[in-house]
């Protein structure tokens, strides 16, 4: 309580400052400011239903490839350090291992924690510092072992999984993918258009519906995200479809209303007969150390489930995964690898760890 | 989280002090403590390596000041090191003396193009421009529905065809001109540094179309990468600026003084929202206070201005310098502040605010503050209006009808009666004595003597509010801006100012 009321008095400060300084200034013209806080109006029950044709093109080879095969481009961060050989001094091993993991956005404080467990190493050279660095960060995978995508196909239920995250990480398009995937799988799946809000979202979803063969439920855009979750969810067991995936707009975790806003999805998603069973964080791997809250605050609200890595395909190594593995015990469950249909593949610590010190 | 750099020099600057004057050594552990907090801000680590170095070659190579402690003395050169790092020339924005000025966007996936594209086109229709919108992202899907339903929010027209991107790009720049359109901005899709084939359709993009200015548009939040990216795309390309986006978010932003150093062309926009007046003039100065964890108050303040209810706002303001200010007016304001996000996000971006408090803000849950809603609630508009008349009956029937006890009721009046004191002070256009106060003071104090030239920007000098308005929009000098680039570029007005 004590801590509210610090907080409270510095924000009325605050509101006064700019109070002061909005009354005293002249007014720029900024746009109406009634339209920013609530994003879209309730219009329960005006989703429309559109049909997916009989049958979509299919994908190209719909086994999913291995994360191995589909990492590895770029790699090199850890090239100074193999280098070294295996008769390296440990203190520049050490060093050279420490600027690697920062560079792969591992962050000062895990980073800090594996080079002390490092330096518990006596011997081996440069050698010794990778094999040793690489079987500790599988072991900090290994605390999170289970990575399935949960999914019950009880009579009578529908699994419900819920795709969020900030603006732009690419939950959309990992929904496309997994879409074709779960379909090609024998999973009955149905698309929910949850994201309202930006220009064109529904549309995105929809051609990735359309892709897929599979169906989607929309409402007009500005319309409320719940009120599509719920009808997609009830659209899903009349048609006998299990599975639903469903699209939430990207937002900020400081937003307070827009994480209200996914809350209140979250509760209407898990009413009979829909039942939440995976809620999917997507963090986009050149995101910084920001993903870390990201994380922390989405967990939060709505209880993240695990998480999707998005854009490996890039230079970016994601590193970012291991304070979130490690500290906040989210397990990455898949890894985007492209903007193709198939480029979405189950993460493998193993896979990961190899790629991220270049075996 | 992060500790801001301040708190980890006060450490260390609580030991130089009290020596009196620097040694090597001393120098070296402010340094080491300043690459930390650039690594936790997400600034590429050989970035950050450069930036320390020239710190460390101001720090040494300047005479020690008999005013600012030793620390101080620190935290001065940092700051300076990275306004200039982050600054330098401002870009200036000219026309093409045979229209249209072309406008190339481009950036990895989701980084925020299409969105400030329509933003740019918004910007230039408030100078009187009269832009086209070209759609060249023929790959992602319903990237160019998008672009059309942002442009009809800016009412500014779409040109796009399907096929190729560069067939697009180059018939949009023709049919702006057809159209005699002076501006001619061109959303390209999102790719990655090391995809071949589409840098060099960009590549081809830029060549066809001549464009007089090439913005890269990067995330705010993006980590170590920046550099890679800034630096295949300004290879590829030839940047002349960079827009950041996201800035709303609570990254710390050192990606901004990466993509920097590699592209060395000026920062020019900041995106700091997804509707399309979240559009804002890059300042180096914000962007220093905010990647050295020491706030970012003018961001802050303009993001309460656009998302708080103006009326309700001034009304408020009136009651609070009056002194009038009731407890239904506190409720309203605090509705309104929660329309800024999250106590946190906020605390985050204030000057001043120690780990603490920091700390402080992210136990605080809403359903704290609906108990306070619920306290307030419960009792009568006489009440409300004048809380001196709450007495011990009062008390207790307010803790029952809110389902609260009579120490919260106490302790929220208790507060309440604080925060009138605390506003009287300001109304009557004293400091306050804000948290970490002192921190916030030396710094300003710091940067006097840096004499960094027009007001001081602190939380202080926006309440006394003794200064001019800041330019909003860009003003107009002369055109024939030296050291261009490109000898084509010609025209009449000039967009960012220097600075702020
Ligand atoms: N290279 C690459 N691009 C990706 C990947 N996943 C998504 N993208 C691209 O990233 C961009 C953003 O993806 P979206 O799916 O629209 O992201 P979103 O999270 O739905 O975005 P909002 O709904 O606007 O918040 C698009 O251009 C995608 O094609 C990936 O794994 N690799
Ligand atoms: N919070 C916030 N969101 C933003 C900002 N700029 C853009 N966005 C959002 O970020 C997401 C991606 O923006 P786009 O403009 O589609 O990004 P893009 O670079 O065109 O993406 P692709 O074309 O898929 O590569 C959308 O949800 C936008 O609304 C910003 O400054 N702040
Ligand atoms: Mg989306
Ligand atoms: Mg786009």
């Amino acid at each position: 309580m004590i801590a509210l009321w610090i907080v409270l008095g510095v924000l009325a400060v605050l509101a006064l400052s700019t109070a002061v300084a909005t009354s005293t200034r002249r007014r720029r013209s900024l746009g109406p400011p009634a339209a920013v806080a609530t994003r879209g109006s309730s219009d329960i029950g005006a989703n429309a239903v559109s049909e997916a044709p009989e049958a979509g093109p299919g994908p190209e080879g719909s086994g999913a490839p291995a994360l191995r095969d589909r990492l590895g481009r770029t790699r090199g961060l850890f090239a100074p350090l193999r280098a070294l050989g295996a008769r390296g001094e440990l203190a520049a091993a050490i060093d050279a291992a420490e600027e690697a993991l920062l560079r792969a956005d591992v962050g000062v404080e895990t980073t800090t924690a594996l080079v002390a467990s490092l330096r518990q190493r006596p011997d081996g050279g440069a050698d010794g510092v990778l094999s040793a660095l690489s079987g500790r960060l599988v072991e900090i995978f290994s605390e999170n072992p289970d990575r399935s995508l949960r999914v019950d196909r009880e009579p009578g239920v529908v699994d419900v999984w819920l795709f969020v995250g900030v603006n732009g990480v690419g939950k959309t398009t990992t929904i496309g993918k997994l879409a074709l995937a779960r379909r090609d799988e024998g999973d009955s799946v149905l698309l929910a258009a949850g994201d309202t809000f930006r220009a064109a979202a529904a549309d995105q979803l929809a051609l990735w519906a359309d892709r897929a063969g599979v169906e989607l439920v929309r409402g007009a855009e500005g319309s409320d995200p719940s009120s599509v979750v719920f009808d997609a969810v009830h659209r899903a067991k009349a048609r006998g479809n299990h599975l639903v995936l469903a699209d939430t707009a990207g937002r900020l975790h400081t937003k307070v209303n827009l994480v209200e806003e996914l809350r209140k999805i979250r509760r209407v998603a898990d009413r009979e007969p829909g039942r939440v069973s995976e809620v999917l964080l997507v963090l986009d791997a050149t995101t910084g150390q920001n993903a870390l809250a990201q994380a922390r605050e989405f967990t939060e609200a709505v209880g993240v489930t695990g998480v999707v890595l998005t854009k490996l395909d890039g230079t970016a190594k994601g590193g970012v995964v291991i304070p979130i593995e490690r500290q906040l015990h989210l397990p990455v469950k898949l890894v985007g690898v492209g903007e193709g249909p198939a480029d979405l593949v189950p993460f493998e610590p193993a896979a990961f760890v190899d790629a991220l010190v270049g075996v | 989280m992060f500790d801001a750099l301040s708190e980890r020099l006060e450490r260390v600057a609580g030991r130089l002090r009290s020596r009196g004057r620097m040694s090597p050594a001393d120098i070296d552990e402010a340094l080491a403590e300043i690459r930390t907090a650039l690594l936790e801000a997400d600034v590429e680590l050989g970035v950050a390596r450069h930036f320390v170095e020239a710190v460390r070659a101001r720090c040494s190579g300047a005479a020690l000041s008999k005013s600012l402690s030793p620390g101080q003395q620190v935290v001065k050169a940092v700051h300076e090191q990275l306004v200039e790092a982050l600054g330098g020339e401002a870009l200036r924005l000219t026309y093409a003396s045979r229209p249209p000025t072309v406008v190339l966007l481009a950036g990895l996936q989701g980084a925020g193009k299409t969105t400030v594209a329509a933003k740019l086109a918004r910007w230039w229709k408030a100078q009187g421009r009269n832009p086209l919108l070209v759609g060249a992202d023929l790959q992602r899907p319903a990237a160019v529905e998008q672009l059309r339903v942002l442009g009809a929010s800016a009412q500014v027209s779409v040109f796009s065809e399907p096929g190729d991107p560069v067939a697009t790009a180059v018939a949009g720049v023709a049919e702006a001109r057809r159209l005699g359109r002076d501006v001619c901005i061109i959303d390209t899709a999102g790719r990655l540094s090391i995809d071949e084939a589409l840098m060099d359709e960009v590549r081809r993009i830029s060549t066809r179309t001549e464009p007089h200015y090439t913005f890269l548009v990067i995330d705010a939040m993006t980590g170590q990468d920046a550099v890679a990216t800034a630096r295949a795309f300004h290879e590829a390309l030839a940047l002349d600026g960079v827009i950041l986006s996201k800035l709303d978010s609570d990254a710390r932003g050192g990606a901004a003084l990466s993509v920097k150093e590699v592209v060395g062309r000026p920062i020019v926009f900041a995106s700091t929202g997804e509707r399309l007046a979240d559009l804002d003039l890059f300042h180096p100065d914000r962007m220093a206070d905010r990647i050295l964890g020491m706030g970012d108050v003018l961001t802050l303040i303009e993001q309460a201005e656009r998302t708080m209810d103006q009326e309700v706002v001034a009304r408020s303001a009136d009651k609070m310098l009056s002194g009038r200010f009731g407890l239904d007016d506190f409720l309203e304001q605090l509705h309104q502040v929660q329309k800024m996000g999250s106590l946190g996000g906020i605390l985050r971006l204030m000057p001043g605010m120690n780990k603490e408090l920091r700390q402080a803000a992210d136990q605080i849950d809403d359903s704290q503050v609906s108990r306070v809603e619920a306290i307030v609630r419960s009792m009568t508009p006489a009440e409300r209006a004048d809380p001196v008349i709450i007495d011990g009956s009062r008390r207790v029937r307010i803790a029952r009808g809110s389902g609260t006890s009579a120490q919260e009721v106490n302790q929220l009046l208790k507060q309440f009666k604080e925060m009138q004191k605390m506003m009287r002070t300001v109304g009557s256009g004293a400091m306050p004595a804000m948290g970490g106060g002192g921190r916030l003071g030396r710094l300003a104090a710091a940067r006097e003597m840096a004499k960094s030239g027009g007001a001081e920007e602190t939380l202080a000098g926006m309440m006394a509010d003794n200064r001019p308005p800041r330019p909003a929009a860009p003003t107009d000098q002369s055109a024939g801006a030296k050291g261009r680039r490109n000898a084509k570029k010609k025209g009449g007005r000039v967009t960012p100012p220097k600075g702020r």
